[in-house]
């Protein structure tokens, strides 16, 4: 059994990434993760891994990029207007199909915004922010022990899927204290033929690359990406479900937005109110399955939000609007309060 | 019989896209004659860029990366820091380095990174079809310098070399061209001199390559060779720019 630790959502990152045995991180300072650049700085040159400061965001995840195609575990960190600048990699990273692990500690925008927390690149992150048809996996931490442990999954899936794996997390969940057992046992690695390590004059050379001049080539590209994607939404799909089996309404949040609604759900409960919550856990692949399924018997459902409603599409989609979806929201770095998810239950009319 | 002049190794038999009595061509053979000789091609990862040399993963018998534009110098250090067994190299145009990806090159410069840029300045834009590049000179008609390029509106060419120059992190800047014998002969020099110091762990090299665009300058090969000689090479003075571990007399 290994001990509890009380670490920073962000430092419990940077931790769960050594331990998942990632020697390259490259970063730039962004409010609020710069932790994970500084935690990184100072262990990394301890074990022989690498931490480089990068003249920009756009820099570091080209390094990423560099790194990720020599073989190697690699990872980025940043925050909202950080992450607009690292699209262009992101989009190339989906097309030469590399995996890397790029944390978002989310604060409040557009443009510079605020330096609180917020979810508002929920849009960004699950449609895939650069240019072209792809997708990253997008997971999203609930607690500073599921920042550790989506970590190292987030590893293991960018690499298995070869693909990005982006962990969307929020001001709140990088900046609070909480314990975490750090217990990395077991590192799954994947090998990799297709990486540029040199060809030892022994085979024909390696190309990671994402260009084809070619139409009906791209196009197969494309389709064989999706057939990924397909098989990843059948196999690769999280969320929790709270006191949903009986429910007549359904809250629907993620991160601090879902530790907010459940203790909404439990007061709600104390007053006879049939409430559940769906956490998903994986954004993209989004958890439609368990909407659809609590649709069958809950009449109305809320999506909790620090945005201006952006994945209360993705839960009307999910259930197809066959039910009214209403939606808490709160932007701009403030986080809504248990009673006022409690409120909107309450005004639900069944 | 004997056999007197090969293709190099490190180059692939696929036919090369460039227009003819482009430069591009003679660099590749000088990057990989280089390769050849310093007996590097299984350690070797190359950088395409974007703009003409695009293509270049598919010339070079090594592992090859293509970057997004501007961004080869970066992509170079997430290899080259993955594996610093490894012999990098980016391979970039002028607009791809001194204009996009101009703070990739200074900053990677500034850290002395231990990889080779291979910069092929030839005063234009060529993939897009001849538009305005960082170092069009003074004057010089392009698609988007159409009444030539008036330095009070558009400002003046970067001198890459120049500028470096003043960083302490490079080891080694040369500017060189490939306009006769003499020049690609001094070229082909540099460019083993640069692999040969990140082979020693000297750090970031950087060789300039005044190069032809003859497609775009609107000129006949043997007319663009001279333009090169006659309005680049007064404008991009060749020479050592800087070399840390000059030998005596160099």
């Amino acid at each position: 059994m290994k001990d509890k630790v009380l670490m920073k959502g962000n430092e419990a990152i940077a931790e769960a990434a050594i331990m998942a045995g990632c020697r390259h991180y490259f970063g730039y300072p962004i409010t609020p993760q710069t932790e994970v650049a500084a935690y990184m700085a100072k262990r990394m040159p301890k074990i022989g891994g690498t931490f480089l400061q990068a003249e920009s965001e756009i820099s570091a995840v080209n390094m990423v990029i560099g790194a990720a195609a020599a073989g190697v575990r690699a990872m980025t960190s940043s925050s909202s207007p950080g992450i607009s600048l690292k699209s262009e990699g992101l989009s190339y990273m989906a097309g030469c199909e590399l995996p890397a692990l790029i944390v978002n500690v989310q604060r409040g925008g557009p443009g510079l915004g605020g330096i609180q927390p917020s979810q508002s690149d929920y849009f960004q992150a699950t449609r895939g922010g650069g240019h072209g048809d792809y997708h990253m996996l997008v997971l999203a931490p609930g607690s500073v022990q599921e920042m550790a442990d989506m970590t190292v999954k987030g590893f293991e899936l960018a690499e298995t899927y070869r693909m990005p794996c982006m962990l969307l997390a929020d001001g709140t969940m990088g900046q609070m204290m909480e314990p975490v057992v750090l217990d990395v046992d077991d590192v799954k690695t994947v090998a990799k033929p297709w990486a540029v390590t040199g060809t030892k004059c022994e085979r024909e050379h390696n190309v990671v690359n994402s260009l084809s001049l070619v139409p009906e080539e791209l196009e197969k590209w494309n389709l064989a990406r999706y057939e990924r994607y397909a098989y990843i939404e059948e196999n690769e799909t999280r969320a929790e479900e709270f006191m949903t089996d009986d429910a007549d309404i359904i809250v629907v949040a993620f991160g601090i937005a879902a530790r907010v609604s459940k203790n909404a759900v439990v007061a709600a409960r104390k007053e006879g109110v049939k409430v559940g919550l769906i956490r998903p856990i994986s954004l993209w692949p989004f958890p439609k399955k368990n909407l659809a399924r609590a649709a069958e018997h809950a009449k109305h459902f809320i999506s909790v939000e620090l945005s201006m409603g952006q994945m209360i599409e993705d839960v009307e989609l999910a259930i197809r609007c066959s039910r009214p979806v209403s939606l808490v929201k709160r932007v701009g770095g403030v986080i809504p309060s248990p009673e006022e998810v409690l409120e909107a239950i309450k005004k639900v009319q069944l | 019989m004997t056999v007197v002049f090969e293709k190099p190794k490190s180059l692939t038999d696929n036919e090369l896209h460039y227009c003819p009595g482009c430069t591009h061509g003679i660099i590749h053979r000088l990057v990989a004659e280089t390769i050849d000789e310093l007996g590097i091609e299984g350690k070797t990862i190359g950088i395409a860029s974007v703009g003409c040399s695009v293509l270049t993963y598919n010339y070079f018998t090594t592992d090859m990366v293509q970057a997004a534009h501007g961004r080869a110098p970066a992509v170079a250090t997430g290899v080259k820091r993955a594996n610093p067994e490894n012999i990098v190299f980016t391979y970039q145009g002028d607009g791809d380095l001194a204009a996009i990806g101009t703070a990739e090159t200074v900053h990677s410069a500034a850290r002395g990174e231990n990889i080779t840029v291979i910069f092929v300045n030839n005063a234009i834009y060529g993939m897009t079809g001849g538009q305005m590049a960082p170092t069009t000179l003074p004057g010089q008609v392009t698609q988007t310098s159409p009444y030539g390029r008036d330095v009070k509106t558009v400002g003046y060419p970067l001198r890459v070399c120049e500028m470096l120059s003043e960083l302490d992190g490079p080891a080694y800047l040369e500017r060189v061209a490939v306009n006769d014998v003499k020049s690609v002969r001094k070229a082909k020099k540099a460019i083993k001199k640069a692999f040969t110091y990140q082979t020693e762990g000297k750090g970031f090299s950087l060789i300039e390559i005044l190069s032809t665009c003859p497609t775009n300058w609107g000129m006949t090969p043997l007319d663009a060779a001279k333009w090169l000689e006659e309005n680049m090479k007064p404008y991009y003075p060749l020479g050592v720019f800087k070399d840390k571990y000059a030998k005596e007399g160099e």
